[in-house]
């Protein structure tokens, strides 16, 4: 018998009309000593899923089995043997890191006898062991994660429940993160569950749940799942076109699922095992090449092949006049937080009809650098310029031209979707006919006409990110500044976004867009990589990519680039100090 | 300049609908106040009924018996029981089973009888002096009621002055009268408070603060945007509350009611710009409800709700000038019972007016300060 055995497990939130079902039905069971991925899109019930396992949440029917112990009822006892991370674990940021600890100690009572031994263990595999006496609060994002981890671990528990651990982390905390539970599962036969929206965590897996609105999908081993794809997926290279105007020609090819843009080439998912018919007059240099199917492509499959009117929308073929002139330019940029350099020496430039990315983990100064181009925040020192002005200084109208959709999908949460466009409509000084065309505009294309008296905040997710993008593009702007938008977004709908993203800048809008998904950056024509504030390289995908291009590493992902540029920009003031 | 009056009423709609659309702020914008008026409004009251007390007699006579018997009739007071030996005074005060014991002498009887002054003690439980001292305010008059009535049955010579009093105003000195249009002023002041107090907090916990600040809205239009909500919800809050406290507690309206709206607006406005001040400091709801507390509670307490302002000591009556509700609770009680108009009030509006300009420019430099 498993560890975890699960049957017909069910639970809904709210009652009447707003009931909504997160689970239903929900049956599997999860084998000792093994690894097990929870993927799916948002709202698919990933994390009362695991909520539920943890014995902190009632579940309506089924029976619910962890460690031999039922559930809800002895949550109790099964508590003292698991170890649960929610998606943000509460550390208590005014204790340093071994206090942090010595209070989770505590709260499992460990024995005095076994916390020194258990305490450096803990730190030298979190590498935290420098930083003991270092506030929580002070900590990196990284370092933050893998102190929730060591803290979760400190009992340490038989089973692991993971709740999105390595998300917004940057990529080397982030294997770093990974390697401490591999570790887990090998030397202390540790049963783990976690959600991620990472893929290539999830193929990592021994095992693979796929969740969709509330039921299992897909379950499996990775290549179990991935198995029926061999043969859909293809590489098309050396296109003597840009990647992204082929992408939209080929979206459109039939029988295609997925289309993503790889480096100077383009990846694509096709429905049956034959490659994409490709027509004659399409300036390919060479036919397309059979290329392993990996779990992402599944994901997409499923998830399209489930709701097929919930297709990933088409970029716009033709591309606007590209234009040279320089219409964000940031130099030598430096923001300080008291002694904390936020921002230290960025510069860069963004052409009109360009989509410029800012990549980097959480802290690295991506956001900052967002605030203060949007005039939020006043620069350190440095020069700012948006559309000919600083929007900080200048006058209030210059704010006109630029649109700002912010992290956390800023909308009225008690104003329903039409008083939310209206409102920012009438702020941005649309009046009358613009204003009912433009709501009109944003209804259609943006496929919200369904939700137009629901409130803001009981929209899904995915909807809150259209609205708020149609609230930003209400005026029409011409530079769109997006922070983080697909954060907590899965690839599904990040495909839909970056589609949109895409069509806005065919249609001549700048966009600038912040994200720590490494992979993003092949959506980007050229981009900033950021660590700790300062810029690491800028470039084109391609350029960045081909700078840690060696034998060893002959095809380098973006997230490949980011690590050894990091390593090397560690090197260089190493030397320098 | 139709632009900006639109933006500003976009803003203003907005406010409004977010307030009113989102269940729990309606209810806390509706229910309290009006639960509070009717608590407040019974429960808050000077008067003393049914006060227990012990009666030690030592007298064996008529004359004592006739006294113990007015105190036993009165409705301030009721008997407990006779008790018969000191000790038992002093238990029956301490565990509180009586606030008061009356100690008759042995010679009560035969010293008045003689025409010579005879001694009563009262002990009074001195834990609640307020209380206490209204209670002794009771004892006196039927004291003095006592002693008149002695005057008459023996014939004797009248004492040379005799009190009469007459209570302007509040002819019954219903001290409900006096309380109810208190309560309009704080709790017009708390909501008024609480709307501008929060608002800006509540949108910069969401981050709607940030996506306000990237539009072409100047500050200024923003602070005005977020201080007329406040102005409307006030007035409706102290229109209702006025009108239960005429049609609800019958409390008289004997003044203008002119005098009391342009009251009602200056002190608005002065209680907007104290909001609008705490909003510019607050970066979380939470912080802006402390700011809220921290301003409202010596604003009550010295504002001349309860404890007249005469009785302060002097540089604390400095500090009540800085209080809104001390100039807003003359204008209502004014309003009400003493039927005062407008040229009555002018000195507390202009005072009013001051506080609302200068918390208005500080809120306008700390906001442009806290956004640099």
């Amino acid at each position: 018998m498993g560890v975890i055995v699960v049957n017909n497990l069910s639970k809904s939130f709210g009652k009447g009309t707003s009931r909504k079902d997160a689970l239903k039905n929900v049956s599997f069971e999860i084998a000792e000593g093994s690894m097990t991925a929870l993927i799916g899109p948002d709202g698919a019930g990933k994390t009362t899923l695991l909520r539920l396992l943890a014995g902190i949440l009632q579940p309506d029917t089924g029976n619910l089995h962890v460690l031999g112990h039922a559930l809800p009822h002895d949550a109790l006892q099964l508590q003292a043997k698991i170890g649960y991370m929610p998606q943000r674990f509460g550390l208590y940021e005014n204790l340093t890191v071994e206090e942090n600890l010595t209070l989770f100690a505590d709260l499992h009572n460990i024995p005095e006898d076994r916390r020194k031994a258990r305490f450096d263990d803990l730190l030298t595999m979190t590498a935290l062991g420098p930083f003991r006496a270092r506030r929580a609060g002070k900590l990196s994002g990284g370092m933050k994660q893998k102190l929730g981890l060591a803290c979760t671990l400190i009992h340490p528990p038989r089973v692991l429940l993971l709740d999105e651990a390595s998300v917004g982390v940057d990529p080397i905390s982030r294997r770093e993160l990974w390697s401490i539970i591999q570790q887990q599962v090998i030397r202390e036969k540790v049963t783990v569950l976690l959600s991620t929206a990472y893929m290539d965590e999830a193929e990592r897996c021994d095992h693979v749940l796929l969740l969709h609105e509330g039921e299992i999908l897909a379950q499996g081993s990775p290549s179990d799942l991935i198995a029926p794809m061999q043969g859909h997926s293809f590489l098309l290279q050396e296109a003597a076109m840009a990647a992204r105007a082929l992408q939209s020609q080929v979206a459109r090819l039939p029988d295609v699922v997925d289309t993503v843009i790889q480096g100077d080439g383009l990846r694509i998912v096709m429905k049956k095992v034959e490659p994409p018919p490709l027509p004659a007059d399409l300036a390919v240099r060479g036919p397309s090449k059979p290329v392993p199917a990996r779990l992402e492509d599944a994901f997409v499959s499923l998830l399209v092949n489930r709701n097929p009117h919930h297709s990933i929308p088409l970029p716009p073929a033709t591309k606007a006049v590209a234009n040279d002139a320089a219409v964000v330019e940031v130099k030598s940029l430096y923001r300080y937080f008291g002694d904390f350099a936020a921002v230290k020496d960025v510069s860069f430039s963004v052409q009109k009809g360009e989509i410029y990315g800012l990549l980097g983990a959480n802290g690295a100064g991506k956001s900052t650098t967002f605030r203060m181009l949007c005039g939020l925040l006043p620069a350190s020192s440095g020069t700012l310029r948006v559309a000919g002005a600083d929007l900080r200084t200048g006058e209030a109208s210059a704010r006109a031209r630029i649109g700002y959709v912010s992290q956390k999908f800023s909308l009225y949460g008690a104003l329903s979707v039409l008083q939310n466009l209206s409102f920012f409509a009438t702020v941005y000084g649309l009046q009358n006919r613009r204003k009912r065309d433009r709501i009109g505009w944003a209804l259609e294309e943006l496929e919200l006409k369904d939700y137009i008296a629901m409130n803001a905040a009981d929209l899904p997710l995915g909807y809150k990110q259209r609205l708020a993008l149609a609230c930003a593009l209400m005026h029409e702007p011409s530079i769109l500044f997006l922070d983080e938008p697909t954060s907590g977004v899965d690839p599904l709908a990040r495909r839909e976004f970056w589609a949109r993203v895409n069509a806005l800048a065919q249609g001549g809008t700048t966009c600038l867009v912040t994200t720590h998904f490494m992979e993003e950056a092949e959506y980007c024509d050229r981009l900033v990589l950021m660590s700790l504030g300062e810029v690491l390289a800028e470039g084109t995908p391609t350029e960045i990519k081909s700078r840690v291009r060696h034998a060893d590493q002959p095809n380098p992902t973006m997230e490949d680039a980011f690590i050894s540029l990091i390593e090397e920009h560690e090197r260089v003031s190493r030397r320098a100090s | 300049m139709r632009a900006r009056i639109l933006r500003v009423f976009a803003l203003v709609v907005k406010e409004l609908l977010a307030l009113l659309r989102d269940p729990a702020s309606r209810a806390v914008l509706i229910g309290p106040p009006i639960i509070q008026l009717i608590v407040f409004g019974y429960a808050a009251t000077f008067e003393l009924k049914h006060v227990p007390f012990v009666v030690y007699n030592q007298d064996q006579g008529q004359l004592s018996r006739e006294l113990v018997a007015r105190f036993a009739g009165a409705p301030s007071f009721d008997l407990v029981q006779f008790v018969y030996d000191q000790k038992t005074v002093e238990q029956s005060i301490n565990n509180k089973s009586a606030l008061m014991a009356m100690d008759i002498g042995p010679n009560f009887s035969a010293d008045l009888e003689r025409g010579r002054p005879a001694h009563v003690q009262i002990v009074l439980d001195g834990r609640d002096s307020n209380t206490a001292a209204i209670a002794m305010g009771y004892v006196q008059s039927i004291v003095t009621q006592f002693n008149q009535a002695q005057v008459v049955q023996h014939g004797m010579k009248p004492p040379p002055t005799v009190l009469l009093d007459r209570a302007w105003f509040n002819p019954n000195l219903d001290s409900r009268w006096f309380i109810v249009p208190g309560i309009c002023g704080i709790l017009t002041l708390l909501v008024s408070i609480l709307t501008t107090g929060l608002s800006v907090a509540r949108e910069r916990e969401m981050g709607t603060f940030d996506q306000l600040l990237v539009t072409p809205m100047p500050p200024a239009e923003i602070l005005l945007g977020k201080a007329l909500p406040g102005f409307l919800v006030g007035t409706a809050e102290g229109t209702l509350i006025v009108l239960m406290a005429i049609f609800w507690f019958h409390v008289p309206f004997t003044g203008s009611l002119i005098a009391l709206y342009i009251g009602l607006l200056c002190f608005l406005f002065a209680a907007v710009g104290i909001g609008l001040m705490i909003s510019s400091l607050a970066v979380t709801q939470q912080q802006g409800l402390l700011g809220v507390f921290l301003f409202m509670v010596p604003a009550i307490v010295l504002s001349g709700f309860s404890t007249p302002i005469a009785n302060m000591p002097q540089a604390v009556q400095y500090i009540t000038l800085l209080d809104p509700l001390r100039y807003f609770l003359i204008v209502l009680r004014g309003s009400f019972l003493e039927g005062g108009g407008v040229t009555l009030f002018w000195p507390q509006y202009w005072p009013l007016l001051t506080i609302g300009l200068i918390s208005m420019i500080v809120a306008g430099t700390l906001f442009r300060k806290r956004l640099a």
